[in-house]
């Protein structure tokens, strides 16, 4: 099959659907690949690269469309793009069906099968294709780094010979991939970082990344299904919007990122707000390309509103293009590989796998979008009640109590056995015995078990005390027993030297 | 010198070594400890080789200065890998000890005692040679299996539970018919039968016993010779053996119930040898692709980390790459990271080997720490490495209950950012159980002989 790349026409847009890395496995896939000349040059990336690992340069975009079997876009297509497209052709880029639904009819007017990265399915097998995700990874980035070259002061703070520099404090509303890249990155230039998020359950991973999670005193789940978050309440959105409103009083960066799926941008800093940050502060508005979370948002410019610049950039991923393309190739080869398990260079659109299912909003001409609600949530799930649990645990004490018990009834039931047929001396032998164990039981519990060697190899030496009792025993007549005595001095003495002095040289390596 | 100052000597000896079990409490004061247990014990000797009862000098000096030196001479030569081989032999010796004093004690005729005491002191010596003979059969072939002269997998007879049980049986019988010819002056044959008995039940408890299981047996068989220590004592009315072999022996007790707790196992199921057959079910396989890497690789994850932690097992030993950890380790730490060593308490073939080799190595011993005071900061940690190790680092302990090691407690590196195992091959831990660490997406393999893909790494990160 032929792959086709062709350059992005789209205003802005520098990046570039493969890179030569990922065309070299896709080459090993068993398809063609073919590149319009220059497509990769915004991105740094020269025709030459490609040609490197074989892929073909082909000089006009009307020649690639036409000889390709499938064409891998960044951004959707315009509408004379399509014109250029052959009958049932394939299709793989970004293409938001929901707000171009001009181009969807187009496309399927054409029978053609269109895999929209946008609508890969939000579950963990998906992940390595989940371009949203790289891209909002990259724009989170590339908003602080917007932000820091509008923003007049350090992001870090400093105490210097001419004075105190205070930190910036940054704000970032909506903690998705890109709200959290923007934390990461705000935080890694030392500002103070504060993060609002309507879903609780991004609580740990916003305080994971040492910023400070803003807590809003009302019970509303803001989770809705996929990972993202969901229209809330008034009554939320407006204790929501009074916390805004002391914030930007306070903080000198705003970032937003809150977007619902398939709505426009909800509105959260109004004009007032705006009106009251300090001069000199900085908005970057990552919703702008659905209407902007700020009121005086202006898609693809930067405006300055009482002091305050408002950066609407939608192009954020293409402005940090090398990287974008290599991670969006990187998503597209993992795609592919799904698409073509067999490796033998034909796409095989299985509706029957969820991730392709969810992808594939175009099949053969037929509109399958939107795709059957997602099985899975990136939410965990609630943790069940753990009553049964505590009944349970009750119950294990109750027999630990007896199995306690056991030994010291069973111990004192043969100890009295003992004592009720012993006589005297074996009972003072015996006393002194039990005591030695106890005291024994005492001493060895405080040993620390990084000496557990050395206390074996001590007690070895201790051990041949034994030795007492053969020397006691060597003067006794008869030269067998003499010998049997000697032999087992011999024995014994070599453990004594021999534990001690190997416990010493032991106990001389543990150094500090 | 008289009754009394004996007496009074062996007392002294008995509280210097209790000082001396005390003082290995901590690093500081372990040395300290050490030269108390030596008084104690020059204090004992001198005063029994002193007292009345002594008076064969010839015999004795010869004895002492020969096993002096042949003790002496191991010690200094021994390698500290071969620490549990030297324990182990030297548990057999107060083993044989013991049968030598017991048969000794029994052919000596000055004793005149009479009706009760006489049986008591018969039942003395019989247990007291019994306890001395398992000792020491179960010791040499503890050495055998640990320096690796006798295969250290378990060999499982069939019926092995019935055929121990018939010893005991046996020696209990026995034990019975010495008692009744000891009354008219006889019982050598049945206390020689009875020796051979418990010599056959040493070996085949310990035969029946697996590698990783030998912490247990090592102390278990360090109790067993105090236990013989004090039955001695009680055979000779000598208060001091007492006192020592039952610090000797609760000492191997506790340790041999500290070595079971960390694997969550029961001293008799370890005892009884045979491993894994108390699972109730088929352990979950372990399935998915191992991803390698290289000591380049690994070098440059280690520079561009902070949190260490090394975890070493008995491969460590066996490659003999404790002085290269060690390198490795000064390395790290003087670039100011945090280097640290989690040590699971049956890692190794002893109790505590794991620190005497990296202590060997010069390894400072407050960055080395145990289980339970790492184990919660893995989550912190960027880079753990397992060298050698398996079983201890296997998370199936943790989620699958059908594991035969389910409910052992482990190190928890699959916690950490990144895990690093290094070993041989792909072969499964003593436990024959596969391990899903090995497997997991934030884990790395290194293969070959540590000590040799250490020093490449060394090589690497001071490049």
């Amino acid at each position: 099959m032929k792959i086709g790349i062709p350059k992005e026409i789209h205003a802005g847009e520098k990046r570039v659907a493969t890179t030569p890395e990922a065309a070299e496995k896709i080459i090993k896939l068993g398809f063609s690949i073919a590149i319009e000349s220059g497509a990769g040059l915004a991105a740094d990336i020269p025709d030459q690269a490609y040609k490197e690992v074989g892929v073909k340069v082909i000089s006009t975009a009307k020649a690639l469309w036409k000889q390709s079997d499938l064409i891998i876009k960044v951004r959707a297509p315009e509408l004379q793009e399509v014109d250029l497209m052959s009958k049932e052709g394939h299709l793989i880029s970004f293409i938001w069906p929901a707000q171009n639904d001009e181009l969807m009819q187009k496309l399927a007017a054409k029978n053609a099968t269109v895999l929209g990265m946008d609508s890969v399915p939000r579950m963990s097998r998906a992940q390595k294709m989940d371009a949203l995700s790289s891209m909002a990874n990259i724009a989170g980035y590339r908003a602080i780094v917007e932000a820091a070259q509008h923003f007049g002061r350090f992001f870090t703070g400093q105490i210097t010979a001419a004075g105190k520099i205070p930190p910036a404090k940054v704000l970032v509303i909506g903690a998705g991939v890109a709200g959290l890249a923007a934390i990461g990155a705000a935080k890694g230039m030392g500002a103070i970082v504060r993060a609002f998020d309507t879903r609780p359950e991004v609580k740990e991973q916003i305080e994971s990344m040492d910023a400070e999670f803003l807590m809003l005193d009302f019970k509303e789940e803001g989770s809705g299904s996929g990972g993202y978050a969901k229209t809330m309440s008034p009554e939320f959105i407006a204790a929501e919007m009074a916390l805004f409103a002391k914030q930007a009083r306070e903080v000198d960066i705003i970032i937003t990122t809150a977007l619902i799926p398939g709505k426009p941008a909800p509105k959260l800093i109004t004009a007032e707000m705006v009106q009251s940050m300090r001069a000199g502060s900085v908005i970057v508005d990552l919703a702008a390309e659905q209407g902007g979370n700020c009121a005086l948002t202006e898609k693809d410019q930067v405006v300055v509103k009482n002091g305050v610049t408002i950066i609407g950039y939608t192009n954020l991923p293409s402005r940090l293009a090398n990287q974008s393309s290599q991670l969006y190739a990187t998503n597209i080869r993992h795609l592919i590989t799904e698409l073509c398990p067999a490796k033998d260079g034909v796409l095989n659109v299985n509706m029957a796998d969820e991730v392709i299912r969810g992808a594939t909003v175009i099949n053969a001409g037929k509109i399958t979008w939107p795709p059957p609600a997602p099985t899975l949530s990136a939410a965990p799930a609630k943790k069940p009640d753990n009553i049964k649990m505590t009944g349970g645990h009750k119950k294990t004490t109750e027999n630990s109590t007896l199995k306690q018990l056991l030994p010291i009834i069973l111990g004192g039931i043969a100890l009295f056995s003992i004592g009720s047929v012993a006589p005297t001396s074996f009972m003072s032998h015996f006393t002194v015995f039990v005591l030695a164990c106890f005291i024994g039981y005492q001493v060895i519990w405080n040993v620390s078990a990084s000496l557990h060697t050395p206390l074996m190899s001590v007690t070895n030496a201790i051990s041949g005390i034994i030795v007492i009792g053969a020397l006691v025993q060597i003067s006794s007549p008869g030269i067998t027993i003499s010998l049997l005595a000697g032999f087992a001095i011999l024995i014994a003495s070599i453990n004594i030297a021999g534990g001690f002095l190997v416990t010493r040289r032991m106990l001389e390596m543990f150094r500090k | 010198m008289s009754q009394g100052l004996v007496t009074m000597s062996y007392i002294a000896a008995t509280i210097l070594f209790i000082l001396s079990l005390g003082g290995l409490s901590n690093q500081e004061t372990a040395r300290r400890g050490n030269y108390f247990g030596m008084a104690g014990m020059a204090i004992a000797i001198i005063a029994t080789v002193f007292s009345d009862s002594v008076n064969s000098y010839v015999i004795l000096i010869m004895a002492l200065l020969i096993g002096g030196f042949i003790g002496t001479k191991a010690a200094l030569k021994v390698e500290m890998t071969q620490m549990p081989e030297l324990v182990a032999i030297m548990h057999s010796l107060v083993g044989m000890a013991a049968v030598l004093v017991g048969y000794a004690n029994f052919m000596d005729a000055s004793l005149t005692l009479t009706g009760v005491e006489k049986t008591i002191h018969e039942v003395e010596i019989y247990i007291g040679i019994l306890i001395g003979a398992v000792t020491f059969s179960g010791s040499v072939i503890a050495f055998g299996k640990l320096s690796g002269r006798i295969d250290g997998k378990p060999l499982t007879l069939p019926g092995r539970h019935l055929f121990n049980l018939g010893l005991l049986i046996m020696a209990i019988w026995l034990g019975k018919v010495f008692l009744g010819q000891a009354e008219t002056g006889g019982g050598t044959f049945p206390l020689l039968v009875m020796t051979l008995i418990a010599f056959a039940f040493g070996v085949h408890m310990v035969m029946a016993i697996g590698g990783a299981d030998m912490p247990v047996v090592v102390s278990m068989l360090n109790s067993y010779s105090g236990w013989a220590a004090a039955a001695t004592g009680f055979m000779l009315s000598n208060d001091l053996l007492i006192v020592t072999g039952a610090l000797v022996g609760s000492s191997g007790a506790i340790l041999s119930y500290i070595m079971c707790r960390a694997m969550n196992r029961h001293f008799l199921s370890v005892i009884a040898g045979g491993f894994g057959t108390g699972a109730n079910g088929p352990a979950a396989e372990v399935t998915g692709d191992v991803i390698a890497i290289s000591a380049d690789e690994t070098a440059k994850l280690l520079l561009d980390s902070k949190n260490i932690m090394i975890i070493p097992g008995y491969g460590m030993a066996v490659a003999q790459a404790q002085h290269t950890v060690n390198e490795i380790t000064k390395l790290l730490r003087s670039q100011g990271k945090t280097v640290r060593f989690g040590i699971h308490p049956v890692a190794g073939r002893m109790p505590g080997h794991m620190n005497v080799l990296l202590a060997e190595a010069k390894v400072p011993y407050d960055i080395v720490f145990e289980m339970d005071e790492v184990n919660e900061d893995f989550p912190k940690v960027d880079v753990s490495i397992v060298i050698g190790a398996n079983d201890i680092v296997n998370p199936s302990a943790l989620d699958d209950p059908n594991s035969p090691i389910a409910g052992m407690p482990v190190l928890e590196c699959w916690k950490g950012e990144t895990t690093i195992v290094l070993k041989r091959s792909m072969a499964s831990g003593y436990a024959g159980v596969g391990n899903p660490l090995f497997v997991l997406e934030n884990t790395r393999m290194l293969f070959g002989d540590a000590d040799k893909t250490l020093q490449e790494v060394l090589k690497a990160l001071k490049m």
